[in-house]
């Protein structure tokens, strides 16, 4: 992938996941998380993943965005108010999440398999990369277990739904 | 400057980072909840990165990795449906999205 486009790319989609967290308005927390999604959409581009880029921009920034949005709005939530934050757990969350992003730096840097560039694809001459049908044949082929489980699993969350909205909650 | 597999697990790794402190620090039930898309989508970029790196014999990315993230957005969307509706069942009975206004289990 071209350096610029990646980084204009990584910059924005770890831009908008800030957004989301320090967002007072579910709303545009909501919002920025499409454009985070998006930005992702484009990286998986990038990495040759054209199936998983679109999976990524209908189904997540699309269905369940959209989901959400809606459930914020049919609750009708405000932006939260200044409340007295305790600090200590404020500190100790920001502190988890440095100290694992330091981990991460630390990790990456004892790992020096992963700092050569990415192998060109050997594709037959005038062939473009499949990538659909590749995932396919494999879905279909060596993971029809799993593919029938998250069949059923859809099924159950979806009678899971709604049995929860049904009930009158006492 | 090429980019490398490190600069994709790096971006990975702070997104995910990112989602964690926020499900740490907001109080706001859903977005906890969105911060948990994000962390997902995070383990996510990482395994579609190593999938491009590992080019196989035939000369193609390792698609065994975009099945297993193909899964993750199955899973992830049936989550969302699932917990949206405990949300608003909760707010149904509460009337709050707060989560220190739900302390009944707190010990």
């Amino acid at each position: 992938m071209n350096p610029l486009l990646f980084g204009l790319f990584a910059f924005l989609m770890l831009a908008f996941g800030v957004s989301v967290v320090v967002n007072r308005n579910p709303i545009a927390s909501a919002l920025g998380l499409v454009v985070s999604f998006l930005c992702l959409a484009a990286l998986y581009v990038g990495l040759d993943a054209y199936l998983i880029a679109s999976v990524q921009v209908v189904v997540y920034a699309g269905a369940v965005m959209v989901l959400f949005l809606f459930i914020i709005m049919l609750l009708d939530l405000k932006a939260e108010q200044r409340r007295k934050f305790n600090k200590l757990a404020v500190g100790g969350g920001a502190f988890v999440a440095l100290v694992f992003a330091a981990q991460v730096v630390g990790v990456l840097g004892r790992f020096p398999k992963g700092n050569q560039p990415f192998p060109a694809l050997k594709l037959p001459p005038g062939e473009t990369l499949n990538d659909i049908q590749k995932v396919g044949e494999s879905l279909f082929s060596q993971h029809t277990l799993p593919l029938q489980i998250v069949g059923v699993l859809i099924l159950v969350a979806t009678i899971g739904v709604i049995v929860i909205s049904k009930r009158e909650l006492k | 400057m090429t980019i490398t597999l490190n600069h994709y697990l790096l971006v990975s790794g702070l997104l995910f980072a990112i989602g964690f402190a926020g499900v740490l620090l907001r109080r706001n039930i859903i977005t906890i909840f969105m911060c948990l898309e994000l962390m997902l989508n995070a383990a996510n970029l990482s395994l579609v990165a190593f999938s491009r790196f590992n080019i196989g014999s035939d000369g193609l990315p390792n698609f065994n990795a975009q099945v297993l993230v193909f899964f993750i957005i199955t899973v992830a969307a049936a989550e969302v449906a699932v917990g949206l509706a405990i949300i608003v069942a909760l707010f149904r009975a509460r009337q709050t999205t707060h989560v220190e206004d739900i302390a009944s289990l707190k010990f």
